[in-house]
């Protein structure tokens, strides 16, 4: 196993006439990316080489980063009101030596516009020797929200992933600090901490090599933070283990370069490149997905798919529904004696059966008994023009075969208007949670400032209202009818 | 910090071994060894790296892994037990030496093919460690330590039959091995050394002596291997030992 670092030269301009469904927007061409640090209202990540994407939203990406010191593979964290950002000096043993170096330095602002944005000088915080079984590449940095202690994590498949500890405030190396040993054989690690364990990730599989990359992302966990750190069968990261978080998809290979981002408590994602996207003539991107908790264990959530859904309260297990009359269907019973007449398919309600007894006006919204009913079958389909959100699009929802469209009103309520308009106030941002549920929430409230989602007060009654991630009322769940044609 | 070429070494004194490869091994005596408490195999028989130049680690297709390990570069290579120190003649591929003060290669375009004559040789070692570092093993004797096959073989022993237990193999990078003559396993692609990573089908160990010989290959990087017995739990087998003769 070897690691070859592709230095990314120029980010094309190329511009995709449809963006994909399934990555970041705009031009997310990066490689080996930092964990996304927010500032002043902006999304930034650095990559190999020299450069960096900014996003407005968190969808669509740009580059403009700028970071000095070249190299590759770099980190990012805020550290109270400043950025400690590193990289390494160069790009991993191309079948000489391993002397390398993690360098780090001080930003006000990553805002590169700002007159406040300068970088401190450089300085390193560990080495590796020409031929000594570590390369001091591909860092991580990790601030323990327990303790205050700033770990840092580096290494590649050239022996041992390494961790040290770094002040706080000044970012450099403890005094006496002696290296630890804590994985072997992956790169791009990095820690995290969740409920009590102190995670370590890292990337297994080759990198660099296009549509042949076989990176995905791994984990192990321990009780403390210098390890050892486990998978889910038992394997130190030290014998080469880890529990797999994001793989390969259909159409994106080589997930690698784990970067967590809490939004807020239950809603956090992970960041990450795709080492190649088949609809982006199989470029490496950034990838943004939920991050999940099962178990005690992180993985990744799936790209949100476009399609016809129920949407259910997980309050209540009943669907979210246009507030119409209920209409019977007719059949199904059988009378006795009628046993030994053959099964036969039968259509359930169509939308042609019922829509002649739907108002034409705005309509309310409630929850009920799922019956599959069309008042109950809402398309979500992606907005592309409307922007997005930290890894999202912004989205339509609209009742399958018309054009009625939920809304929030000025009464912070829901209703479903006649004609999707891309209204703010129409568009929709989905997250999963970490707990695998969703929330959903109005890009605009008309006459309201405080965000607010989709909330389900009592059983039949979904309306607007905070999120709380410890109520089940704030959640939902997206159980697909078909996908999108 | 230039690193000769192989054909430029000569036979070294078990001491000058011994001290070359601290850290990672120890000479082994001619007694018998238990494998370690989780089962992992440390006593073998290294022969000295056959250069193997690779371009890239992704050329490990079953095919290439395959051709490249089955090609015989010596007399017996899959069937002798090797003696410590003894020696083997093969005709290899030239590589250049490795420049490990930079991070980039001295291979020339111009040696691409070239042929030399080497003499290698067997070396009865103790891992230091749960896995055979192979990389370090080459630069502490300095050999090719990149692009290159390394030959590993040791004897099992059983008191009885130990039946329906598998072969588990960790690597960087590809390999075959074979247990008492047959092959168990194929590693190809380009991977990490994780325990257990491949695990043969139910394979026995008979009572008395079973030779357990592996071939792993890798162009740049790290080589390493780990191989243990485990059973159809994924527990480790110990209750065998292990020897170089």
């Amino acid at each position: 196993m070897k690691r070859i670092i592709s230095i990314i030269v120029g980010m094309s301009a190329l511009l995709l006439a449809m963006d994909s469904a399934f990555a970041q927007a705009g031009q997310p061409f990066i490689h080996d990316p930092s964990t996304i640090v927010k500032c002043d209202g902006k999304y930034y990540t650095f990559g190999t080489g020299s450069g960096g994407l900014i996003s407005e939203d968190g969808w669509t990406w740009h580059s403009g980063g700028v970071r000095p010191g070249g190299g590759a593979a770099p980190d990012a964290i805020k550290l109270g009101d400043r950025y400690l950002v590193g990289y390494n000096t160069f790009g991993g043993g191309l079948g000489g030596g391993h002397a390398n170096a993690i360098m780090v330095m001080w930003n006000k602002t990553l805002d590169p516009n700002s007159p406040d944005f300068e970088y401190s000088e450089a300085f390193s915080v560990a080495e590796s020797l020409p031929d000594e079984d570590c390369d001091a590449i591909d860092l991580g940095l990790m601030l323990d929200p327990s303790t205050g202690r700033l770990f840092c994590t580096y290494g590649t498949y050239f022996g041992y992933i390494r961790q040290v500890e770094l002040d706080p405030v000044t970012g450099r190396r403890l005094p006496g600090n002696e290296a630890i040993d804590v994985a072997r054989n992956c790169e791009a690690s990095t820690m995290m901490y969740h409920d009590g364990w102190y995670y370590l990730l890292g990337t297994h599989g080759s990198c660099c090599d296009g549509l042949n990359s076989s990176y995905n992302i791994v984990v192990g966990r321990s009780r403390n933070p210098n390890g050892p750190f486990m998978d889910n069968v038992g394997r130190s990261m030290l014998q080469g283990g880890g529990k797999p978080v994001i793989t390969a998809e259909p159409r994106l290979m080589g997930p690698g370069h784990f970067g967590r981002y809490i939004e807020e408590e239950g809603v956090e994602k992970m960041s990450f490149h795709w080492e190649a996207d088949l609809d982006r003539s199989g470029r490496s991107v950034l990838g943004i997905r939920p991050l999940l908790w099962k178990d005690g264990w992180p993985v990744a959530g799936k790209a949100f798919v476009p399609g016809t859904y129920e949407i259910q309260s997980i309050r209540s297990g009943y669907a979210l529904q246009i507030d119409v009359e209920f209409i019977r269907v007719q059949g199904g019973m059988r009378r006795r004696g009628e046993d030994n007449q053959p099964d036969v398919p039968i259509e359930g309600q169509q939308l042609a059966d019922v829509i002649g007894t739907w108002p034409e006006g705005v309509i309310g919204v409630k929850n009920d008994f799922f019956l599959a009913r069309p008042q109950q079958k809402w398309q979500v389909i992606p907005v592309p023009e409307a922007g997005g959100y930290l890894g999202g699009p912004y989205y339509k929802i609209i009742i399958e075969g018309t054009n009625k469209a939920l809304a929030a009103n000025a009464d912070a309520e829901l209703e479903a208007v006649p004609e999707f308009t891309g209204a703010p106030e129409q568009l929709w941002r989905i997250d999963q949670l970490t707990d695998g549920t969703f929330r959903i929430m109005p890009k605009e409230v008309p006459g309201h400032t405080e965000p607010l989602a989709l909330v389900s007060l009592g059983d039949n009654s979904p309306t607007l209202a905070p999120f709380n991630f410890h109520s089940d009322n704030s959640k939902w769940d997206f159980i697909m009818i078909s996908p999108l044609k | 910090m230039l690193c000769p070429p192989a054909q430029a070494q000569k036979k070294l004194k078990n001491t000058e071994v011994a001290s070359a490869l601290k850290g990672y091994f120890t000479l082994a005596d001619n007694g018998f060894v238990s494998p370690d408490s989780e089962g992992f195999i440390r006593r073998w028989m290294l022969l000295d790296p056959i250069s193997k130049p690779n371009s890239t680690n992704q050329v490990f297709t079953i095919k290439y892994t395959r051709d490249a390990i089955l090609q015989e570069y010596f007399p017996g290579q899959f069937t002798m037990m090797p003696k410590d120190g003894d020696r083997v003649r093969v005709v290899m591929e030239y590589q250049p030496p490795v420049d490990v003060s930079t991070s980039y290669s001295t291979y020339n375009p111009d040696d691409a093919g070239k042929m030399i004559k080497a003499n290698l040789y067997w070396h009865a070692l103790d891992s230091d460690h749960f896995f055979v570092k192979l990389f370090r093993f080459a630069a502490g004797l300095d050999r090719d330590r990149y692009g290159a096959i390394f030959w590993s073989v040791t004897v099992i022993n059983c008191d009885e039959d130990i039946e329906d237990v598998r072969l588990s193999v960790g690597a960087n990078c590809g390999g075959m091995w074979w247990l008492n003559g047959e092959e168990v396993l194929l590693l190809a692609g380009d991977r990490h050394m994780g325990v257990d990573s491949f695990v043969s089908k139910h394979v026995t160990l008979k009572k008395g002596k079973n030779v357990l010989r592996g071939a792993t290959i890798n162009g740049i990087g790290m080589s390493e291997f780990c191989a243990r017995f485990v059973d159809d739990n994924g527990q480790p087998v110990t209750n065998f030992t292990v020897s170089c003769n």
